[in-house]
């Protein structure tokens, strides 16, 4: 599965990027996003979290933009860590981002829950367009304290 | 990679085995719906036990399906959502709204049984 071809999710420095063309590499980035995850010591609720936020972005660059990709890294502020998922792509740009942040709007075969959904499950979220450049998802989730060995159920 | 259906008397059973591309849920999809007719089943089943993420395109499909399903006749149950999956669901704001699901299998098979013999009963 990930890891292998072409297409296999490039390291670059303290970052993995994966390029988005099609549906294969939207469970390729989230595979990767889960491991990261994991290897951080998210516990398996939140690790959960970040595959499904993953899934969202890259398959809106999939549904609308056609390639771009998803650069997954490490992030630390003071005294926590987290990950870092930033989707980006040089597709048409959102008009209204207002709009595609509103539950249940979708131009696409979507629920219209992929942006606002993704929002919701992660710790920040920041999002950039420009009309015919592209667009830019940058997302992060903090690892939580002190409950961190709690398990999940 | 393409799910492997089971036919067990009137009902269908499709256990997913691994992480499913957009293509291979649409894919089921297709098969369930055509082996439904093919068999005159009764009910189906979707064993998702393996599945690590439903996000919006998984949720969608899984509802049209279950739509398409029960225009031949035959109901869908959707059993084995991982809890970290149901809660990932919930926060995410999907539902699986108009499908019935079962913890697994076992209650799966239990309930399309059951609503067999409610069927039989009442007509």
């Amino acid at each position: 599965m990930a890891g292998n071809g072409a297409n296999a999710p490039v390291l670059s420095g303290n970052e993995i990027v994966i390029p988005i063309k099609s549906d294969v590499d939207v469970v390729i980035a989230r595979q990767e996003g889960r491991r990261l995850a994991s290897e951080l010591g998210f516990n398996a609720g939140d690790i959960t979290l970040i595959a499904t936020a993953i899934s969202e972005v890259a398959r809106n660059i999939v549904n609308y933009a056609i390639r771009g990709e998803i650069v997954l890294g490490i992030v630390e502020e003071l005294d926590k860590k987290g990950i870092s998922i930033i989707a980006q792509d040089n597709g048409p740009g959102i008009k209204d981002i207002a709009l595609a942040m509103q539950d249940g709007y979708s131009t696409s075969k979507g629920l219209g829950l992929g942006l606002p959904g993704s929002k919701r499950i992660v710790d920040e979220f920041e999002i950039a367009s420009e009309i015919g450049k592209g667009t830019v998802v940058r997302m992060k989730k903090w690892k939580r304290q002190n409950i961190n060995s709690r398990s999940w159920v | 990679m393409r799910v492997p259906i089971l036919k067990q008397g009137p009902f269908l059973i499709a256990s997913v085995q691994s992480a499913l591309t957009d293509e291979d849920l649409v894919q089921l999809r297709d098969d369930l719906t055509q082996m439904v007719g093919r068999h005159h089943s009764r009910g189906v089943i979707i064993d998702v036990t393996a599945l690590d993420v439903m996000d919006s395109f998984a949720a969608r499909t899984l509802r049209s399906m279950a739509a398409t399903i029960k225009l031949k006749g035959a109901h869908s149950i959707i059993v084995g959502i991982q809890p970290e999956v149901a809660f990932a669901m919930v926060q995410l704001g999907l539902s699986l709204t108009g499908v019935s699901t079962a913890l697994d299998l076992e209650d799966g098979l239990n309930l399309l049984s059951k609503q067999m013999k409610e069927n039989q009963n009442g007509g």
